[in-house]
């Protein structure tokens, strides 16, 4: 699977669950500031990759990784490290 | 104390989606309930419910969606209703002196599903955010403080059926002691079997599958039990001044709340505990028992509860007792919200001037005293009406309407 790709499924989650505007979603928008996701959101977010991907979240160990996925490309990186 | 006002009403019922659609099934008598195959399936002795066709969702972000259950969704469409036909402005529902009560004391599928996500998953992740917002008691009061943004008193009431009562009862109380301007207030009752297959273990629902239309018929010799159902009511209180120099249309006063417990019996209403709350109603408002025009009678067609209420009312009112019926032979039990539902049924028909009738009501009641039972719709002008509901645990709510 490319970044591309990736992307490309983040942003099908953030439109379909979180009706997110197409146009203003870019690989390195902040989803919190730019995306207007708040924190039961970002709670909501990681379910829906988790889904997505078919990835167990390790809610010790994923913690602090998770507080720093702030962009799709930050998103990208952890989910390739979680399939890996 | 000030008067209290209703200037809005709106529902979602078995019997129909909003007021001009319920009252027509109010007039003619037409029956909400159905018969359920997958109750059946599951065990259940009684496999009747009340169910709500056509019912189209409001237009709402996924977002807000999200934390709402079905009958919030209901709330949501019955409160646009009401708020519409009471003409209240976006700011004056978004005011401080603007509250919300409702009545509910379940929210079953949501607590069930958590439950079973954790148990599966081995995981509290996977149940998201939505959840919790829609498991409480309180997830309609909630969810429609933050769509309607009203800055008052908000919260729930759980009182057992007669959850809906307490919560207009509340609201009136509110205005009448100078706290809030205006309460939008009302019941709410979810439909579906996860929800009641513990009172269905009761053996309190009627068996009456070949006849569903036939199976709620309080206060008849050969009523057999209840028919779960539900939906939301809900209703606009003003003080009644105020609403009067915004000119609103006035639909009728609350003229008196009383509440009473019994006491006694989890299960078993005593009567005396329905009467007593009854004749308070009545003094509160001032009101002889004579005065009054027809009894919304609480009647959910169980034979102990039936002969409890026939007699408490026989007991006040006496041999010529006014017109009783039940709106639940056509609705079925609306539980939580019925005390609220019976608020918008009694309204209408005051507006329409006509009782509706106590459907499938043939033979009097044995055992219970003579009550003066409207089987067919009656047409007449209504002044005064009284509310009576009823709960597990022997809590007992009275409204007394001025129509």
């Amino acid at each position: 699977m490319t970044d591309q790709d990736i992307i490309g499924r983040i942003k099908e989650i953030l439109i379909e669950e979180f009706e997110v505007d197409e146009a203003i979603i870019k690989p390195d928008s902040n989803m919190y500031e730019e995306l207007e996701l708040d924190s039961l959101d970002s709670v909501d977010l990681v379910v829906a990759l988790e889904n997505e991907f078919g990835f167990k979240i390790d809610r010790t160990r994923d913690e602090e990784a998770l507080r720093h996925m702030r962009t799709l490309n930050d998103a990208v990186a952890f989910i390739k490290q979680k399939i890996a | 104390m000030y008067d209290v006002a209703i200037t809005g009403i709106g529902i979602v019922s078995s019997i129909g989606i909003g007021t001009r659609e319920v009252v027509n099934s109010l007039c003619n008598g037409k029956s909400g309930i159905q018969f359920d195959p997958q109750r059946l399936e599951l065990g259940f002795r009684g496999a009747l419910t009340g169910v709500i066709k056509n019912y189209q969702m409001p237009e709402l972000s996924r977002k807000k969606r999200k934390t709402m259950t079905e009958f919030t969704l209901h709330a949501y469409t019955a409160v646009l209703e009401a708020i519409e036909m009471s003409g209240l402005s976006q700011e004056e529902i978004a005011s401080e002196r603007t509250g919300l009560i409702i009545g509910n004391d379940s929210s079953t599928l949501a607590n069930v599903s958590q439950v079973d996500i954790t148990r599966e998953q081995k995981s509290t992740l996977p149940i998201g955010t939505s959840k919790v917002f829609q498991a409480l008691n309180s997830t309609t009061t909630m969810n429609l403080n933050t769509l309607l943004g009203n800055k008052g008193a908000s919260w729930t009431i759980s009182g057992a059926c007669s959850s809906g009562g307490h919560a207009i009862g509340q609201a009136c109380d509110l205005i009448a002691l100078g706290r809030q301007d205006r309460v939008i207030c009302g019941g709410v009752q979810e439909i579906n079997w996860e929800s009641v297959c513990s009172f269905d273990a009761t053996n309190a629902f009627s068996i009456r599958h070949d006849q569903p239309e036939r199976a709620s018929r309080p206060f008849d010799a050969d009523r057999d039990g209840l028919v779960p159902s539900g939906g939301a009511a809900m209703v606009i209180l003003e003080q009644y001044d105020m609403a009067k120099k915004r000119g609103a249309n006035i639909l009728g006063r609350v003229r008196a709340y009383a509440f009473s417990s019994d006491g006694s019996d989890l299960a078993v209403p005593s009567g005396e505990g329905l009467e007593r709350c009854m004749r308070e109603c009545l003094n509160r408002g001032t009101v002889r028992p004579d005065q009054v025009d027809y009894i919304s009678a609480h009647g959910t067609s169980t034979p102990v509860g039936d002969a409890a209420e026939a007699q408490a009312i026989y007991n006040l009112f006496g041999s010529k007792s006014p017109w009783v019926s039940s709106i639940k032979s056509m609705t079925g039990h609306e539980m939580w919200m019925s005390g609220a539902s019976q608020v918008v049924y009694g309204t209408l028909m005051a507006e329409k001037r006509f009782i509706a009738p106590n459907i499938n009501f043939k033979k009097q009641e044995p055992t219970a005293a003579k009550i003066n039972i409207a089987a067919q719709a009656i047409e007449t002008k209504l002044k005064y009406i009284l509310l009576n509901s009823a709960g597990f645990g022997g809590t007992n709510s009275c409204l007394l309407l001025e129509v």
